[in-house]
């Protein structure tokens, strides 16, 4: 038997921008000025006739109409990209904010796990953080006491129970802050991107445990992530939100294919990117002016993929015919580290430009990256041996590209560190 | 067990409000011992500090009001007549500025978590109330100095501690959610403490205002409560003049009622704005 827990309708939620607004929040001062300005404005408008919309002030809807039902015992992946509207929603169905429109039936207790260690306070104990973050999460005092030594163990930090937390380095800061939200019973769960924290043990330790709520418990659990990899492994059913508003409510793999292939965020693959008016440094005589990319597979969808081939279409732009001896694709992590530089120098090759447009084909043949986002930079230069500001065309981060991990197996955790490599284990018995 | 339908509809604020304030009543107690539990630590002398603030306070003002200025005493040693104002009084202040900042200091809280807000402010006015009652030991300290025995008054003190909390609370109330949204108050409601002090009848007794200003002076609802502490606590001398101390309960009841309601009509938006 599984009955409707949650059933929402036409769900809508509008936030005012205030464009003069310099700082955080508004001030008196502020009300003030902007109730003459719109006083006077009025005045003004009815006397010409005319009615002036405050310039100041824009509507912006984090979510409009969105309407879907949860049955009990589901688990359900909220996906989108930033700004979709999926930690609104969140907030709403957790009852932080009101919705501006609509309503919500919500059946059983709902706990929000909005962030990990919410109203943690430095100053205090582990012991007392327990049960103030308990507290907070809504459990009482005899549910905390009774689980106590169950968050303990599950947190591994008995040693520094009675040291103030902000002794604890963040590793065990956040494996405490978890371990509580991990012991919360409600019947419908709301997580926010919150696993991606802690060590890989850690997280997986912290996947085991959403899967069992959900799995043996029989719990609803509402799961925002980025990481697909997780979605996918933890949901049968995806949620999908584009500018606020719902655009598909389905099984999790045809989700999940429609959002990476949706992902406009990013520069698509196997499409000209048009880079001509990109941000760049160089003398400009022969310039990069579109790009294009693609793992020339289709059944990714020419999506860049771990240990598979990333082909990039290059059109250059010379002002004179000339050789080059150093074009190089970069690819950056997206904390501005180099991954790769596949130069053409280490070939040993060049490439004659003539007058006007050029076409070249650069392909990686195994792009040994794990999935994630990255940033494509392109290098044009006469030898090689220039500096940055002397080189015909240097675009630090022209796009970026996601990588994805189609070949996962297993647990197929993603572990740290952005490279892949083969490899096999064997234990030998002695 | 069947669990409860909850419905949230734009624009209608949950009737489960109150019941909700009922469930969370655990929340209630453990911010307000949070609070206790942080106030003096890494202090050296810790919660003496709650002692130390108050008495140094009232021999400033028995010596400026009594020694220098020569204001009368009304047949009770002078440090208890000032000492039964400051009770009152510190509490008063030190409640209604944790309350106004209580929002802000917990805007975490707030923007990532659910629960009924009206919890926040009311747990700093309990955490203010501890304090009270820790300097109250000052006041026991000083009649047993003086020898001096309350009468059967000193019963009816319960019912003016009530009084001062209601106002501690309907100001708080009002002044955190303004704060929320202006910061103004930041700076307001300090000035405004510092100002009250002065006139409020703290240093000197409330007789010393002329007849004819009493009822106006009466509009300051502190007036209503320190006067109702002296009545309370000297005994004997002390009178309580009724029409001033009434329009101050009332004023009180006003602050208090007043500042719930624009506290729940705010409250909605506080996720929003802080």
């Amino acid at each position: 038997m599984s009955e409707t827990v949650i059933s929402v309708e036409n769900l809508g939620k509008k936030y005012i921008l205030g464009h003069q607004m310099q700082g955080e929040y508004e001030t008196l001062r502020d009300k003030i000025s902007n109730g003459v300005k719109s006083l006077s404005s009025k005045l003004a408008s009815t006397l010409n006739g005319k009615r002036i919309a405050n310039p100041g002030i824009e509507e912006f809807w984090a979510l409009r109409d969105v309407s879907f039902e949860i049955k009990q015992g589901e688990v359900v992946g909220i996906i989108g990209r930033n700004g979709a509207g999926k930690s609104t929603l969140l907030k709403i169905l957790s009852r932080i904010t009101e919705p501006t429109t609509g309503e919500i039936a919500i059946q059983g207790r709902v706990a929000s796990l909005l962030e990990v260690g919410t109203g943690f306070h430095p100053e205090l104990t582990g012991r007392e953080n327990i049960y103030l973050n308990g507290a907070i999460l809504g459990m009482s005092r005899v549910e905390i006491k009774r689980k106590f030594d169950e968050i303990v163990a599950f947190s591994e930090v008995e040693k520094f129970l009675d040291t103030p937390v902000k002794r604890y380095s963040s590793g065990m800061y956040v494996r405490l802050a978890f371990a509580v939200a991990a012991h919360l019973e409600p019947e419908i769960l709301i997580v926010d991107e919150v696993l991606a924290v802690g060590d890989i043990q850690f997280q997986k330790k912290c996947l085991g445990k959403m899967k069992d709520i959900s799995d043996s418990q029989g719990r609803t659990v509402l799961f925002v992530s980025h990481n697909m990899d997780a979605i996918q492994r933890l949901c049968l059913e995806c949620i999908m939100l584009e500018r606020g508003r719902l655009v598909m409510h389905n099984d999790t793999v045809s989700t999940v294919q429609r959002y990476i292939s949706n992902n406009l965020y990013r520069a698509l693959p196997s499409n000209w990117i048009d880079i001509s008016n990109a941000e760049r440094v160089g003398t400009g005589e022969a310039r990069f002016v579109a790009v294009q990319y693609s793992s020339l597979n289709e059944s990714f969808s020419f999506q860049p993929y771990s240990n598979g081939p990333l082909e990039f279409l290059l059109t250059i732009e010379s002002d004179s015919s000339r050789s080059i001896g150093s074009l190089a694709v970069v690819i950056f992590s997206r904390t501005g580290t180099i991954l790769v530089n596949a130069d053409i120098l280490s070939l040993g090759k060049t490439i004659n430009l003539k007058l006007g447009s050029n076409l070249v084909k650069l392909r990686i043949e195994r792009l040994n990256l794990k999935a994630g986002i990255y940033v494509i930079g392109l290098w044009l230069d006469r030898t090689g041996e220039s500096s940055e500001n002397e080189a015909l065309d240097y675009l630090e981060s022209a796009f970026e590209i996601e990588v994805f991990n189609f070949e996962s197996v297993g647990f197929g955790l993603e572990t740290i560190g952005p490279v892949t490599c083969e490899f096999t284990v064997e234990k030998y018995e002695n | 067990m069947k669990s409860k339908r909850l419905i949230i509809k734009a624009g209608h604020t949950s009737s489960q409000y109150w019941k909700d304030l009922w469930r969370y009543r655990e929340l209630f107690y453990f911010l307000a011992w949070r609070d206790i539990l942080v106030r003096y630590k890494q202090t050296a002398i810790g919660i003496a500090w709650a002692l130390l603030r108050p008495f140094v306070t009232m021999v400033v003002f028995t010596v400026v009001f009594s020694n220098i200025a020569k204001l009368p005493s009304e047949g009770t040693p002078y440090p208890i007549l000032v000492f039964a104002a400051m009770l009152p009084w510190q509490f008063f202040a030190n409640a209604l500025m944790d309350c106004s900042n209580s929002l802000i200091n917990d805007s975490n809280l707030i923007s990532k978590v659910y629960f009924p807000r009206l919890i926040v402010p009311a747990s700093a006015v309990i955490v203010s109330f501890v304090d009270f009652l820790i300097a109250g030991m000052i006041m026991l300290a000083l009649m047993a100095w003086y020898n001096f025995v309350p009468d059967w008054r000193i019963l009816t003190l319960p019912f003016f501690i009530m009084i001062a909390f209601a106002l501690a609370m309907g100001a708080g109330l009002w002044f955190s959610a303004l704060n929320v949204q202006y910061r103004d108050f930041r700076y307001i409601v300090p000035f405004l403490v510092q100002f009250g002090l002065y006139i409020s009848p703290v240093g000197f007794s409330s007789n010393v205002v002329p007849e004819q200003w009493r009822l106006l002076y009466s509009l300051n609802p502190m007036v209503g409560v320190i006067d109702g502490f002296r009545w309370a606590i000297l005994g004997g001398e002390a009178k309580l003049y009724w029409p001033g101390f009434l329009l101050s309960v009332a004023l009180v009841i006003l602050v208090l009622a007043t500042g719930i309601w624009y506290f729940r009509r705010m409250e909605r938006k506080f996720a929003d704005v802080i």
